[in-house]
């Protein structure tokens, strides 16, 4: 199975997910075919509804768009909209909760900074 | 469409079916869910014509099916009993289908039997109660009628070939859109497969909807039990569970103000099974 489904999210969601994460990594480019409905369906054991309601989310944000008879492709620019649109995400999810926890076990924001560099020396 | 109307099911002294009305809508897969005796066969059986009912009727694409050869055709009940001669070998029964079902697919039945490894060179009777099921399940799916009904298609399987016929009825569905109607008791296993849900309890509808708004109704909250007790007051809850000072809570609703000492996760639908269909047994 290409996808692992956890229980702390709807399956159609996640299917959306894993197509914008394919797309951040790379292995689907711009102009891209990416697997059809059917694809999902029977590789992921899921109902074709389920597929396409996921697919459909990502059409809505231009991310994916329908080629009529061929399939669904990547839209041209989705590579820069999904990365900011994680930029944004990174602030709210991580940062946040970061300065957040920091502040509860006293640590100041210098610390914070070393320990960012340290983090980015070490990967 | 399939139609059943006040359908009521008497066995002796037992009412199997109990004033039963549902609809199961074109070209989508269903999941009849049901405990043991909850009704599910009877019912199957009553749609295909093969069992009476004692009141009510059912009707297919807008006829009624007692008696009517025509609309019995739309449809292809795996049953759990073997209606086979016994003592014919899988692929002659494979022709011998192709020859009284004209939409039969024969090509995708020896494929698919390939892809099972299921012997078409052996006798029925001398096939194992998985390898019947299968057997059973490929005669179903590629009738290629309308309406295919698929009474416990997964008894008997192992876990291979329970995840083998999941992707195998999806890749029917795929090729031809049909009505899929599929009773079983493992409820975990199509919760994704299927796109409604029907629940009967005691030969009675229990509940039909779409599997996603089940899914949506309500969320599974964990913690400490004190933290879980606290943020559950006043909320429709479901049912509960402590194991080791650690509570789940199964709650009606979306999640609001949820501290971050508690983990929000899914409904499980087995949960909400269990719960429904409770009749106040167990340790």
């Amino acid at each position: 199975m290409f996808i692992e489904f956890s229980d702390e999210k709807p399956i159609f969601i996640q299917i959306a997910e894993w197509i914008e994460d394919a797309i951040l990594a790379g292995r689907y480019e711009e102009e891209q075919q990416i697997p059809s409905i059917t694809e999902f369906s029977v590789a992921c054991k899921i109902n074709p509804a389920t597929a396409l309601k996921g697919i459909n989310l990502l059409v809505d944000d231009g991310i994916l768009y329908k080629k009529r008879g061929l399939g669904m492709f990547v839209a041209k620019g989705a590579y820069e909209k999904l990365r900011s649109k994680r930029k944004e995400m990174f602030y709210e999810n991580f940062i946040l909760s970061l300065v957040k926890e920091a502040k509860r076990i006293n640590i100041d924001k210098n610390d914070i900074i070393k320990m960012i560099e340290r983090g980015f020396e070490n990967d | 469409m399939i139609e059943i109307k006040n359908v009521t099911k008497d066995y002796k002294d037992v009412r199997a079916l109990d004033n039963v009305t549902l609809t199961f809508e074109e070209n989508k897969i269903y999941g009849l869910l049901g405990r043991n005796g909850a009704g599910k066969s009877t019912l199957l059986n009553i749609i295909t014509d093969k069992v009476f009912p004692s009141q009510g009727e059912v009707l297919v694409d807008g006829e009624k099916v007692s008696n009517n050869d025509e609309v019995l055709g739309k449809m292809f009940l795996m049953n759990e009993k073997n209606y086979y001669p016994e003592a014919m070998k899988v692929y002659e029964i494979f022709n011998w289908t192709d020859k009284f079902y004209p939409d039969f697919d024969l090509v995708s039945a020896f494929e698919l039997a390939e892809k099972f490894k299921l012997n078409t060179k052996s006798r029925v009777k001398a096939l194992s109660t998985g390898y019947a099921s299968i057997f059973k399940a490929i005669v179903a799916l590629c009738s290629n009628a309308k309406y295919i009904l698929l009474d416990e298609p997964v008894l008997g399987l192992d876990a291979n070939h329970r995840d083998l016929l999941y992707k195998v009825i999806l890749d029917r569905y795929a090729t031809v859109r049909r009505t899929i109607i599929i009773s079983t008791h493992l409820i975990e296993e199509v919760s994704s497969v299927i796109e409604e849900l029907v629940i009967i309890h005691n030969g009675k509808v229990l509940l039909q909807d779409s599997c996603e708004k089940v899914l949506s109704s309500g969320f599974t909250i964990t913690g400490k039990i004190q933290d879980v007790d606290e943020y559950i007051n006043g909320k429709d809850v479901i049912s509960t569970e402590t194991f080791g000072g650690l509570k789940n809570a199964y709650v009606k609703g979306k999640p609001q103000n949820v501290p971050s000492s508690l983990e929000v996760t899914k409904l499980d639908l087995q949960k909400l099974f269990i719960q429904l269909t409770n009749d106040k047994e167990g340790l």
